[in-house]
């Protein structure tokens, strides 16, 4: 064997409650190579990484680090193998500056001066742009990541993690990234980066290996890889959507966005003068990288998020007088009779209970029906029951909490609710993600239905694939700002990715 | 007029004990948990002492004591009793993860019996030949103030004080200088901060929140301790140490988790507490007393909606305060 | 070498629900063991004759029976008026001040108003005053919570001294006679401002009590402000997603919360004990969380919980008692049974198991 192994795993297998994350992972990182870690949303790569950087400890197998047979029973074991893991969500406490951050965990004395002197000179050694003085609350996200690469540097760890790092940053960013990555591998580095972009495992690794359902599928060297290779190893036949697509008839506006803005809890701008209006009959997709302002502009118009100007008016669809819905809240929306449903990003922490079974559930967009003081429990259990079969939710009882049903059943019971309420207007976020290829499609055909009803279905997806296939229209979003309304069927994804990364790229062309 | 050196060592003696409690509840809530336990355990910390003082008292009768004995029994004792109700409280919340409200209190409800059943029956219960509970021989011994002590003003106002007076400052401000100019310090209010955060920082969690809560409890039980050998003469009697656990709480909330504030807001509360006798009373209303009394709470109230108000990140409580934390949730 | 855990914890799925009885059953069975061995220990009685002692203590005499099932009315009432606030997942710990408010506004008017008004009248305003206080005591957390997310945890303890310290002002501005600093018992010679008596001196708190019991379970379980506050409780977000005003239920309910307590209070004052101490509630605001808690929120099992700790309290006393011993015993015994409880949750809600590859050789 050429080179030694930094890591090997033998007979990986991780499990919770019933579910089994992770299946008798065999799998190797080579000393000095950057390896990708490809796999679809919930094919198990963090779960294994996770069992890398001491988060989680593997219910059968062994891991070897440089050959050596080792228990990580810890993080800490973690650090002292020289594994370092760049996580997701990051590890950061908020109230600390950046050098307490990164010195954290460390032992001997403290002397932060020496710290932050350290600090100054791995970011000059890299280019990074941070403050060792500032508070973490302070920065943005790429700030916040940079952090955490810089943490794991300053601990001298020779085996990096990277969990999909690329999913908050710009494109300048990413390749920024990915310059870091070459220079660390050319020091003798070993890299691991977790992803689920292809065009980025191309650029970057040298090597892919692939997880599907917590299955270890095999590698491939990247030289030796292209995207429709790695695609069928991922999810393990060819794909050709074929996403049945109507072509949309009685197209009227019924949601017309004018000049919206709004600001989060910090003051921060998160929609710039946003406008474009939403179809009835037409399924309006929202592309853009993660955090452009989606959840912001979706909750904005469901009347949960404050808008500091701008208007969001309702063209009812029996011709009636137009009504304006910004600065009404859920209920005065559905008071002014306005039907509008809303499938959340977050769905066990926003549109759903998790607690609840799913009568529990359906409750929550009728609690507050019928006169008198006392639930109405009758026809919100009619409805579980006729969701349960139509959609065919497996789960033991309509009582059964959603929150220990599987991925794909919870997004079957609030899609379920979210149509059975008979909306006009039907906004969706990230509606498939985490879904096997089964679920998605169900959901694809629940909606291009509504459309066909003449309901204005919005969209909010991150795979190109899927939207360029399913919408209509695709309204392009980048830092808040509306970058481009196209054609979904004109389109391609290389127009959409540049809009994706571009402000201002000839907005509102195409209306 | 107001007679503020006859006044102030006064309030200091007030002071004291919830210094102690406020630091050792500082410690804790640093760690993330919420120890509602404290009052008992200040409860369990005096009455240790003053068994072992009892015992030893009891042992020495008529003979002479031996200084050094005469306090670190007692000491030892206490400590020993918080550190046990310390233990239980991480026991619980930690390892078994149950909610930090409801183990709190219920260990205030036990300390608090353990104080009064053992303080109500220790005489009984071992068959001795004495009143009452009255370790005043002890109590000299822990009353041993500077020398100069009686010398003047400033010997009345700084000197003059038992030595587990200077003790309760000392830690206070070495508490202080810990949290914010250590490593282990930096890695406690990172615990309590984000315990996840500080766990994939390879911090050992539950050390720290065992260690930080176990060492609160036995700091705070040195003020149970005080109060009896010190400020109360040597004599236990049930209940007198009253809801001063409580204004301790009361004071990590007003100093907003800074143990050296605390210094002087415990004089200051200490104040609050008996400035009742040195104000004169509108009208002769003796009931205005407990207007007085009232303070320490008004204020700790308003200083906790202000604080809210002003949403200042660092004058926050602790972020994971009152949640338990458990690695492989999902 | 490195060490690693010994055992594996994991949640569990859900535990059939005759085997969590019977974990229960076991645990609470060790408890009262070892509350009997306590108890041996310290007085060399044998545990059985303690439990005899403990038993007649709390149900020896009709007398006695009648007070255990009022002390139990008035614990679970407390109790009660906790758990919508709790279920909403707000740490109200002010229970204490909130019955105490009540009887000191149930005071206040007996001691004012006792010439001014015929009794009916005299009875509904004290109870309509001591609601009133009750609810101003658990608005102004609740207030502070919703509108600047203030720590009610925190808030509502120090709201508790000062029900007190108010409580001890007046009571030594209505001290009889002067200079007591207590004010004995209220309106002895008129009993003005008394609640009347059903049967005997026991019934009415106990029916109040139970009336308030049923209400409660229905409301919590049928009504739409008990879907809201279930809702609240799971995630605020949830909730304003399907428009309910988290402000606003958090406001209602923990008016409702503190109205209740006082109401419990009011009983206390107007129906019990006819006097205003600063210990009159007597910690039973702590104890009522706890109930709540390990009844876990259902109002039906806080009956056998109130039952099992006032059986407790009032038994241990009686053992106390007997041997001239101190009656805080009842509270050791108490801490001890409320230890083993709260340790029981733990074996319920996870699984533990000895890791199978623990000592696998290197």
């Amino acid at each position: 064997m050429e080179n030694k192994c930094a890591i090997k795993m033998e007979n990986i297998t991780k499990r919770f409650g019933s579910v089994v994350a992770n299946n008798a992972i065999n799998m190797e990182l080579r000393e000095g190579e950057i390896l990708s870690l490809l796999g679809e949303n919930g094919s198990g790569k963090t779960t294994l990484m996770n069992m890398l950087s001491g988060i989680y400890f593997p219910d059968e197998g062994q891991i070897y680090i440089h050959d050596k047979p080792v228990t990580i029973a810890s993080p800490k074991d973690a650090f002292d193998l020289g594994i370092g893991m760049i996580h997701q969500h990051f590890k950061l406490v908020d109230l600390f500056t950046a050098t307490e951050n990164i010195i954290l965990g460390l032992e001997g004395k403290l002397d932060l001066n020496n710290a932050r002197k350290k600090v100054q000179e791995i970011c000059d050694r890299y280019g990074f742009d941070i403050d060792p003085d500032m508070k973490i609350y302070d920065m943005s996200v790429s700030q916040k990541q940079t952090v955490e690469i810089v943490k794991v540097l300053y601990r001298g760890a020779d085996i990096l993690i990277l969990d999909e790092p690329t999913a908050v940053l710009t494109p300048q960013e990413t390749e920024k990234l990915f310059a870091v990555m070459r220079n660390m591998k050319a020091d003798g580095k070993s890299l691991i980066i977790i992803t689920h972009k292809l065009h980025e495992v191309l650029e970057v690794s040298d090597r892919v290996a692939v997880l599907r359902k917590g299955e270890y599928i095999g590698d491939v060297m990247t030289k030796d890889a292209d995207q429709q290779s790695l695609t069928d190893m991922m999810v393990g036949h060819s794909v050709t959507l074929n996403i049945d697509r109507p072509m949309p008839v009685n197209v009227t506006p019924r949601l017309k966005l004018e000049g919206l803005t709004v600001f989060d809890e910090l003051g921060v701008k998160r929609l710039d003068n946003v406008s474009f209006t939403i179809n009835a009959g037409e399924v309006l997709g929202v592309a853009g990288v993660a955090g452009s302002g989606q959840r912001e502009l979706l909750e904005s118009i469901a009347g949960l998020y404050p808008i500091t100007s701008g208007s969001v008016t309702f063209y009812p669809p029996e011709g009636d007088t137009p009504q304006e819905m910004a600065g009404k809240d859920p209920m005065d929306i559905r008071r002014a009779g306005i039907a509008m449903s809303f499938v959340p990003e977050d769905r066990l922490g926003m549109g759903l209970v998790g607690s609840m079974g799913m009568t529990g559930n359906m409750m929550l967009r009728s609690w507050r029906k019928g006169k008198g003081v006392f639930l109405n429990r009758k026809d919100p259990e009619a409805l579980a029951q006729r969701i349960w079969q139509e959609l065919e939710v497996v789960t033991p009882s309509t009582n059964f909490p959603v929150r220990r049903m599987s991925g794909g059943n919870v997004q079957k019971v609030l899609v379920g609710r979210e149509i059975a309420q008979q909306p006009s207007v039907l906004m969706t976020a990230y509606a498939v993600r985490g879904l096997d290829i089964n679920t998605s499609y169900t959901i694809y055909n629940l909606l291009t239905e509504q459309k066909m009803k003449g309901v204005a279905v919005v969209y909010v997806g991150e795979d190109l694939d899927v939207l360029l296939e399913l919408c209509d229209r695709i309204v392009v979003l980048c830092g808040g700002q509306v970058s481009g309304v196209v054609d979904a069927r004109t389109t391609n994804k290389l127009e959409v990715g540049a809009l994706m990364t571009r402000v201002g790229g000839g907005a509102a062309e195409n209306a | 007029m107001f007679d503020f050196v006859s006044f102030f060592p006064r309030a200091v003696m007030q002071g004291i004990p919830l210094l102690f409690g406020s630091t050792g509840e500082i410690l804790t809530e640093k760690s993330g948990n919420l120890n509602l336990g404290i009052p008992g355990i200040m409860y369990v910390g005096g009455i240790s002492g003053v068994i072992g003082s009892f015992f030893y008292e009891q042992a020495t009768k008529g003979s002479a004591m031996n200084g050094f004995l005469a306090v670190m029994i007692p000491i030892l004792c206490s400590l020993l009793g918080s550190l046990l109700m310390g233990l239980l409280y991480c026991f619980l919340t930690v390892t078994l993860r149950a909610n930090q409200n409801v183990t709190g209190l219920a260990m205030t409800t036990f300390g608090v019996g353990v104080g009064n059943f053992f303080g109500g029956s220790l005489i009984k219960l071992t068959g001795s030949e004495v009143p009452s509970i009255a370790l005043s021989n002890t109590s000299l011994f822990f009353k041993v103030g500077l020398p100069g002590g009686n010398a003047g003003w400033f010997g009345q106002l700084f000197l003059s004080y038992g030595f587990l007076a200077y003790v309760a400052i000392i830690i206070a401000l070495g508490a202080s200088y810990f949290l914010n100019h250590t490593r282990p310090g930096l890695h406690l209010r990172a615990v309590g901060e984000s315990a996840s955060t500080a766990d994939a920082a390879g911090i050992n969690v539950t050390k720290y929140k065992y260690l930080a809560t176990c060492i609160g409890s036995m700091i705070a039980g040195l003020g149970g301790l005080y109060y009896v050998m010190d400020y109360a003469n040597g004599v236990w009697s049930n209940n007198a140490f009253g809801d001063r656990g409580w204004l301790a709480i009361a004071l990590v909330i007003f100093t907003i988790w800074r143990p050296n504030v605390s210094i002087l807001a415990s004089i200051l509360f200490g104040g609050l507490y008996i400035i009742n006798i040195y104000l004169p009373t509108p009208g002769g209303q003796m009931a205005v007393k407990e207007l007085y009394k009232m303070l320490p709470y008004v204020i700790t109230l308003l200083v906790l909606i202000v604080v809210s108000l002003r949403k200042k990140r660092e004058d926050q409580p602790p972020a994971f305060l009152g949640l338990s934390y458990f690695r492989e949730e999902r | 070498m490195r060490k690693q855990s010994l055992f594996h914890i994991s949640k569990r799925d859900t535990l059939p629900l005759g085997k969590a009885l019977l974990i229960r059953g076991g645990i609470l069975l060790l408890a009262l063991v070892f509350c009997g061995l306590v108890t041996t220990l310290l007085t060399g009685q044998n545990p059985i004759s303690v439990y005899g002692t403990i038993l007649s203590g709390a149900f020896g005499t009709s007398r006695r029976i009648g007070v255990t099932a009022r002390s139990v009315a008035i614990l679970l009432g407390i109790s009660l008026a906790v758990t919508p606030a709790f279920k909403m997942r707000f740490w109200n710990i002010g229970a204490e001040g909130q019955t105490l408010i009540g009887c000191l506004a149930t005071t206040a008017c007996m001691i004012t108003l006792e010439d001014k008004l015929p009794n009916a009248a005299l009875i509904i305003v004290s109870l309509i005053a001591a609601l009133l206080a009750g609810a101003l005591w658990g608005f102004l957390p609740a207030f502070f919570k919703a509108k600047w997310n203030t720590n009610e945890t925190l808030f509502t303890l120090m709201m508790n001294y000062i029900a007190m310290q108010l409580a001890s002002f007046f009571i030594i501005v209505w001290e009889v006679p002067k200079g007591a600093g207590k004010i004995g018992i209220i309106n002895q010679s008129t009993r003005a401002g008394w609640l009347p008596e059903i049967g005997n001196a026991y019934m009415l708190p106990i029916l109040i009590v139970a009336i308030m019991t049923g209400f409660m379970y229905i409301y919590l379980t049928y009504s739409k402000h008990g879907y809201e506050i279930a809702v609240v409780g799971e995630s605020q977000r949830t909730a304003s997603y399907a428009g309910i005003k988290v402000d606003r239920v958090i406001i209602r309910t923990m008016v409702l919360s503190g109205a209740l307590c006082a109401l419990m209070g009011f009983l206390l004052t107007s129906g019990v004990d006819h006097t205003l101490t600063t210990t009159i509630v007597d910690s039973r605001g702590f104890t009522a969380v706890m109930v709540s808690w390990m009844s876990k929120f259902n109002p039906f099992i806080m009956i056998a919980s109130s039952l099992l700790l006032v059986t407790m309290d009032r038994g241990a006393s009686e053992v106390a008692s007997a041997l001239s011993l101190n009656h805080s015993f009842a509270d050791i015994l108490t801490g001890i049974i409320l230890f083993f409880i709260i340790a029981t949750e733990f074996f319920i809600t996870y699984k533990v198991t000895l890791r199978k590859n623990s000592k696998k050789e290197a």
